[in-house]
């Protein structure tokens, strides 16, 4: 169990990173402090995932960590009668969010969605045998091929989330649609956050 | 009279244009295709030559379509002024009253007739009205269903005898036409007519690219649910996986020799560039950080790649050795800058400028250091040159449709052309078909 706080603390960490800027060369330099974060977490993890994270998450959290402690409820059961369903069919769970939002050219996660990720590592963690997918999505502005990079990089930043959570990696395939697949198609603001997104799969049991 | 006529066999000896046939009569048995359904030509060339195209004798209906073809490339050009021949229609030299074409530069006449053997013949002439003298005499032949294909060869020995540039009516362009959740990956002419689709799925298709040879397209589709690249045959319609590593696999390009393509993968982490043989093996890494680099473009020398990538901050053209190594920014103005795409001399390229929310085709020149803007804006993407370098293609929006343009290389002629049906997105200029 330790462990897992431990991870779920990290996450909060690593995702309150709602930024609305886009990276700056300034960020990307900081490596040191990056590392220094990364520390914390448990060593054969630390060197996981330290080389992924991007930098300037990583600083950003430290001056701004996440207010909100979603970790509590995630270890209490949903009701009474939860042991028996399988909490991803209640629609009332934080299970039952499949979506993650994103900012414009960014994978930082923006901070309502982090405890939904917390709530499918979780669950990951405890149903070793589900698996899931992440299907990372954009917004039509930059090309094609660079979206589908940029999707990809949202992707695989929700699946650092989730290991870091507690989820193996091996439950957790990370690919990207690019523009390809808007949920909506207007050329306005509105229709880009949407698209801005990765969705989270559950594979059939 | 210096009267050449060469037959359609002497050309066929010639195997690329051989092959093009070839192709061209095998995908119009792939799948039914959709036309373009106009085309609008606006601006003009700063000295147009006054040309008349006077109606082709011989075939009514064959000479009408012949004719019409000739006529349009030539226009849409922007080089020419085409001057109508109000009714006069000398089928011979010989026929020719010079005085009855005052400010006509050059006249073109000619004949097309339908052979015994299922080929249709398009004989051409043409003149130079100045001098009086004939400048050229010539036959093309092909079967009957490749008209179009006749017609547009025909324009392109006038237009490189008026011009001295090699003309490009007879290349062909790739596109992806996308309705609802139906893609389909279009070949067609570089007018936007004679469209077969070589692929049609239920998944999203991009990054066509064309080989040097124009015998292959790589392109990359979603279909087993994460994009992979493949390379298929348009002779055989036959392809093969070049990379399905986990994540994404995108942006294939072709080494200018045919045998290597550049493309990007994400199985070692972000989107890094990577080479690879054309028949998928010997991987080899180019680039090594944790930044977005894609879209690479191979100089025509084959030595340099153009790339897009995000390690300054933002999406910027940078340009490194085919070897890797350290990488060179290129672009700095406006907000981002993207698609980078060498024209065929390897002195400039052509690309995507994004500044203020509109997307620009602009264009960077080597020597001078200096960005060009092309367009005046708007959801522009995928710049291409064509293969004489004369002018770019690109994807735009109008009528809240996804089109095909074209813009004179100095800027001064653009073309849309609308499809029928769905949104036109990644248009790709394809190679000489000959040498």
């Amino acid at each position: 169990m330790k462990k897992i706080v431990t991870g779920v603390f990290l996450l909060n960490l690593l995702a309150a990173c709602a930024s609305d800027e886009l990276p700056t060369e300034e960020a990307t330099a900081a490596v040191a402090e990056d590392t220094a974060v990364m520390e914390v977490a448990p060593p054969q993890r630390a060197t996981e995932i330290a080389p992924q994270i991007a930098p300037e998450r990583a600083i950003e959290s430290i001056i701004e960590p996440a207010a909100e402690p979603a970790t509590a409820e995630l270890f209490e059961p949903i009701s009474p009668n939860a042991a028996m369903v399988d909490p991803l069919d209640d629609p009332n769970s934080m299970l039952a969010k499949r979506s993650v939002f994103h900012s414009f050219n960014s994978d930082a996660v923006q901070s309502e969605s982090t405890a939904i990720v917390q709530a499918h590592a979780k669950y990951l963690a405890d149903n070793p045998e589900r698996k899931v997918r992440l299907e990372g999505n954009t917004d039509e502005r930059g090309s094609s091929e660079y979206n589908l990079a940029l999707g990809q990089r949202r992707a695989n930043g929700i699946k650092k989330m989730l290991i870091l959570g507690g989820a193996d990696a091996n439950q957790v395939e990370a690919v990207s649609f690019g523009e390809e697949k808007p949920k909506a198609t207007a050329h306005n603001e509105s229709a880009w956050s949407q698209n801005r997104r990765t969705d989270i799969v559950y594979r059939a049991k | 009279m210096a009267s050449i006529i060469f037959s359609i066999n002497n050309l066929i000896h010639c195997p690329l244009v051989g092959r093009s046939w070839a192709l061209l009569i095998l995908l119009s048995t792939a799948f039914p295709a959709q036309a373009i359904l106009t085309i609008e030509i606006i601006g003009s060339g700063e000295n147009q030559i006054p040309i008349a195209v006077v109606p082709f004798a011989g075939d009514a209906v064959l000479a009408k379509d012949v004719s019409k073809v000739v006529a349009t490339d030539l226009q849409r050009s922007g080089l020419f002024q085409l001057i109508d021949p109000a009714g006069k229609a000398p089928k011979e030299p010989k026929d020719i009253v010079y005085a009855d074409w005052p400010g006509v530069d050059n006249l073109v006449i000619g004949s097309v007739q339908a052979l015994s053997n299922g080929r249709v013949e398009v004989k051409v002439r043409l003149l130079d009205m100045n001098k009086k003298s004939e400048l050229l005499a010539q036959a093309v032949s092909a079967r009957k269903d490749q008209l179009r294909a006749i017609s547009h060869r025909v324009a392109d020995l006038i237009y490189e005898k008026l011009t001295g540039d090699a003309g490009v009516f007879g290349t062909r362009i790739a596109y992806i036409n996308r309705q609802g959740k139906a893609n389909r990956l279009v070949v067609a002419d570089s007018d936007g007519f004679g469209e077969q689709a070589v692929l049609a799925i239920n998944q999203p298709i991009l990054s066509p690219a064309w080989s040097p040879d124009g015998s292959h397209l790589a392109y990359v589709t979603l279909e087993t649910g994460h994009a992979v690249v493949y390379a298929q045959s348009l002779y055989t319609n036959q392809r093969i996986v070049l990379a399905n590593f986990s994540g994404s696999n995108s942006a294939p390009a072709w080494s200018p020799d045919g045998k290597h393509l550049a493309l990007v993968l994400t199985r070692d982490g972000s989107s890094q560039i990577y080479l690879v043989r054309s028949n998928g093996s010997e991987l080899r890494r180019l680039t090594f950080g944790g930044s977005i680099d894609t879209e690479p473009n191979f100089s025509p020398d084959g030595q340099h790649l153009l790339f897009t990538s995000d390690r300054g901050g933002s999406a910027q053209v940078y340009r490194m050795s085919v070897n890797g190594g350290p990488a060179q920014r290129l672009t700095f103005e406006g907000g981002s800058n993207f698609s980078p795409r060498y024209s065929p001399d390897g002195k400039s390229f052509v690309f995507s400028h994004q500044s203020g929310g509109r997307f620009y085709v602009a264009v960077h020149d080597f020597e001078s250091k200096q960005m060009q803007l092309l367009t005046e804006g708007g959801w522009e993407k995928k710049p291409s040159f064509s293969p004489n370098g004369k002018l770019v293609l690109y994807s735009s929006e109008a009528k809240l449709r996804g089109i095909l343009a074209t813009v004179s290389s100095d800027g001064r002629v653009k073309q849309r052309m609308f499809p029928q049906s769905g949104d036109i997105r990644e248009p790709i200029w394809g190679p000489f078909l000959r040498k």
